[in-house]
């Protein structure tokens, strides 16, 4: 195919063989596509590299779709090589490309719009004074239109109403339906009467501008996968348990009870708690503790399940299995705290809960009161339908959708990725923030390495250290900006240790020995300082929290010493130390229980069940993935001096959502009495129910101008 | 007014020929990344395996 001769020939063809190809398995959020050239780059890129299938980028949403063997680490290393920072997304988070539920909702909106635009033309000319036959005529072409449309559009409404009514529950759905189905039939009861009235064109924009709503919050609305059972991944399946005469045997951990002993192979999880059985071990307990240095253990030291066998393989006796195990332990909290945090109810159902009630009490008390008064039944029905129509509830179910995505919109390009709809409300009645230490508001630093090392073995740790994802590699990286790596071959990682490869005839290695940081050239062994690095922006994003009017505190699993070293430079004042996964989730119920809601920012396993526990939470990119799925928020850039913008944009966005309540209920006041009073002509009720969406919508874009 | 018997099944047919248009433009998948199609038609080169 010669693209060059007629490019433009090629683009749309080349958008159905994208449908029909092998679906992704894999999307990552690269927020660094900004161009047409990116493109390219990066799907040639990826093209190369065995195990990809395909890959392909999309610009707007600023993200890479791909099909690939291989793990997602591994791709976001691929992708940093192009030069593109890379953050893995949940497959379902904010709307994705090929989404069924989105395109379906997306041809209903089409439907309802082209039937409404073609009825509203036809309600004009009965408007401008049609009469007798050519406005009996034209109520008829209307209904003709109008009554397979709203069948079909309308169906997301009607099948929320059901699933509602039929658990003796009201939702905002019930008076929607209620108000296009009555519209409907009585419109078409009207026309084969000759009557004056018909609403086909209310009924259609009813469903038009609330379809409007509904995409905009499937699109906003993340997928609700959970971090509990995120967890459950980790654990081991399968354990080596050590028999009477000393022989090792492998059996599922089910079977393990308390008093085994079991072996741990070299690089390999411990499958349940216990006590070390063996004179000494190393593991990598930064799963459960945040902390990346690896723990030295002595004989009969405690050990939890999912800690990671650095060192010899070691025996251990098993002191908890099954339930009791920390790992099941922190999923039960993490799950309890999930199940509170469903239960959370935005501004939109709050309001509906007041709304729907008084919407039927209303057109009902205008339907009996009206009969009374004339015994007409055909006119007080007439009446009920105009005010169930002209109480739409545009401002519940169209504005708070286009607020949120507007809003989520603006923070996606602030390096923010927004998870779930109710987020913002929830961060912006937040009036405390509470932060991890290290990993969020602390690197792992090295110190000052460009005047600790020489010339040539600067080039090597910077070739060796750009070579890894870990946040020590990192570390040294930052270190050492401004030098040129040398050229160092035949580099490859080896988890748990650090970076080899070859300089010249010399073996060169950048990692761990006997617990201690070291670069290794040939022979030469230099130990590198490790320390604690402040992440950029974290101390002034605390300073402008607190003129905020947020008060921070500082909870770790660290020593005393390191969390007020830490807190000082932060300038926060309330810290507390040594603080156990449960201790964390503790606080958090009891700060909830005391009224005060506090959101959190975390990134380990043993912050998730305070992240989930949060009023509000936040995870930095280099979190677990549990704890990103736990949080509400995950931020995708280094920095965090962006973090109060986060606060003020949910902020303006709920203010944006209450003034928009306060326009429906406006309008609403003016033309919910014209109603009552039996005054109400369709054209009325096209009018007052277009403009107010109208106006609710013009106004939700406001949020793009916060700062 | 017998204009209409014309006019009214015209716009109708026309406004309906719109719709199929969005209903195949959705079924393809072509509103999924507008920057990035804008973006692609100036490539030179498509995609190597294309």
């Amino acid at each position: 195919m010669t693209a060059t001769a007629c490019a433009a020939c090629n683009s749309a063809p080349a958008a159905i063989r994208i449908a029909e190809a092998a679906e992704p398995n894999m999307t990552l959020s690269v927020p660094g596509v900004t161009c047409a050239a990116c493109i390219g780059k990066i799907e040639r890129g990826l093209a190369d590299v065995p195990g990809i299938q395909s890959a392909r980028v999309n610009l707007t949403q600023k993200r890479v779709s791909l099909r690939s063997d291989l793990d997602t680490e591994r791709v976001v290393q691929h992708l940093a090589e192009l030069g593109y920072k890379a953050f893995p997304l949940d497959a379902g988070v904010l709307g994705q490309e090929n989404d069924p539920t989105g395109r379906d909702l997306a041809l209903r909106l089409g439907v309802a719009g082209f039937a409404m635009m073609n009825v509203m033309l036809l309600s004009v000319a009965v408007w401008s004074g049609a009469t007798d036959a050519t406005r009996d005529l034209f109520h008829l072409i209307s209904a003709a239109i109008a009554v397979p449309v709203v069948g079909f559009s309308g169906q997301p409404f009607f099948r929320s109403a059901w699933s509602a009514l039929r658990v003796r529950r009201l939702n905002m759905d019930v008076p929607i339906s209620l108000a296009i189905l009555l519209a409907t039939c009585m419109s078409v009861y009207e026309s084969l009467n000759g009557g004056d009235h018909a609403y086909f064109d209310a009924g259609l924009s009813l469903t038009f501008f609330l379809l409007i709503g509904r995409f905009l919050d499937h699109r906003t609305r993340a997928s609700a996968r959970s971090a509990a059972r995120e967890l459950a991944a980790l654990e081991t399946q399968t354990a080596e348990r050590i028999d009477g005469r000393g022989r090792s045997i492998t059996v599922p951990i089910s079977d393990l009870a308390v008093g085994d002993t079991l072996l741990v192979p070299t690089g390999s999880r411990t499958p349940v708690d216990g006590i070390l059985k063996s004179d000494e071990a190393l593991t990598d307990r930064s799963f459960l503790t945040g902390e990346s240095d690896p723990i030295s253990l002595d004989r009969l030291d405690a050990i939890n399940a999912g800690e990671i066998n650095l060192g010899a393989p070691f025996r251990m006796e098993a002191t908890s299995v099954g339930e009791d195990t920390t790992i099941r332990r922190i999923a039960r909290l993490i799950e309890g705290a999930e199940n509170a945090r469903n239960r959370y109810t935005g501004l939109a159902d709050r309001a509906a809960q007041v709304y729907a009630p008084a919407v039927h009490l209303l057109a009902l008390a205008a339907f009996l009161v009206w009969l009374v008064i004339s015994g007409d039944v055909r006119f007080s029905l007439n009446v009920a339908i105009a005010v169930l129509i002209i109480t739409c509830p545009c401002a519940l179910g169209l504005a708070v959708p286009a607020v949120s995505t507007a809003a989520i919109g603006k923070l996606y390009e602030l390096g923010f990725l927004v998870k779930s709809g109710t987020a913002l409300e929830r961060l912006a009645e937040v009036e405390g923030v509470v932060f991890d230490k290290t990993g969020t508001v602390t690197l792992p630093g090295v110190g000052d390495l460009a005047h600790r090392l020489d010339a040539g073995e600067k080039g090597i740790a910077l070739a060796l250290a750009q070579e890894s994802q870990h946040p020590i590699s990192r570390a040294v990286q930052a270190s050492l900006a401004g030098t040129m790596p040398a050229e160092v071959t035949n580099v490859h990682e080896e988890k748990g240790k650090g970076v080899f490869g070859r300089f010249g005839d010399e073996d060169v290695f950048l990692g761990r020995e006997e617990g201690q940081l070291v670069l290794r050239v040939g022979s030469s062994v230099r130990t590198l300082i490790q320390d604690e690095a402040l992440r950029p922006g974290a101390a002034s994003a605390v300073t402008a929290l607190s003129a905020m009017g947020l008060s921070s505190s500082l909870l770790t699993g660290d020593t005393p010493e390191r969390a007020e070293t830490i807190a000082k430079a932060l300038g926060i004042e309330d810290y507390a130390a040594r603080m156990s996964p449960e201790e964390k989730h503790d606080v958090m119920v009891a700060r909830a229980a005391d009224g005060r809601r506090v959101a959190m920012v975390g990134d380990g396993i043993n912050d998730t069940p305070a992240l989930a526990a949060a009023h509000a939470s936040i995870a930095p990119s280099s979190a677990m993935d549990v704890s990103r799925n736990a949080a509400d928020i995950v931020l995708l850039r280094d920095g965090m001096e962006d973090l109060p913008r986060l606060f003020r944009i949910a902020r303006a966005a709920t203010d944006l959502s209450r003034q928009n309540f306060a326009i429906a209920t406006a309008y609403n006041l003016v033309a919910v009495p014209i109603a009552l009073l039996g005054y109400a002509t369709p054209l009325l009720a096209a009018l007052a129910m277009s403009t107010s969406s109208i106006t609710v919508l013009l106004n939700a874009l406001r949020v793009r101008s916060a700062r | 007014m017998n204009v209409l018997a014309f006019l009214i099944p015209v716009s109708l047919i026309l406004g309906g020929l719109g719709l199929a248009a969005f209903i195949w433009t959705i079924r393809s998948g072509q509103y999924g990344d507008p920057e990035g199609d804008a973006a692609r038609i100036l490539m030179d080169d498509e995609r190597p395996e294309d």
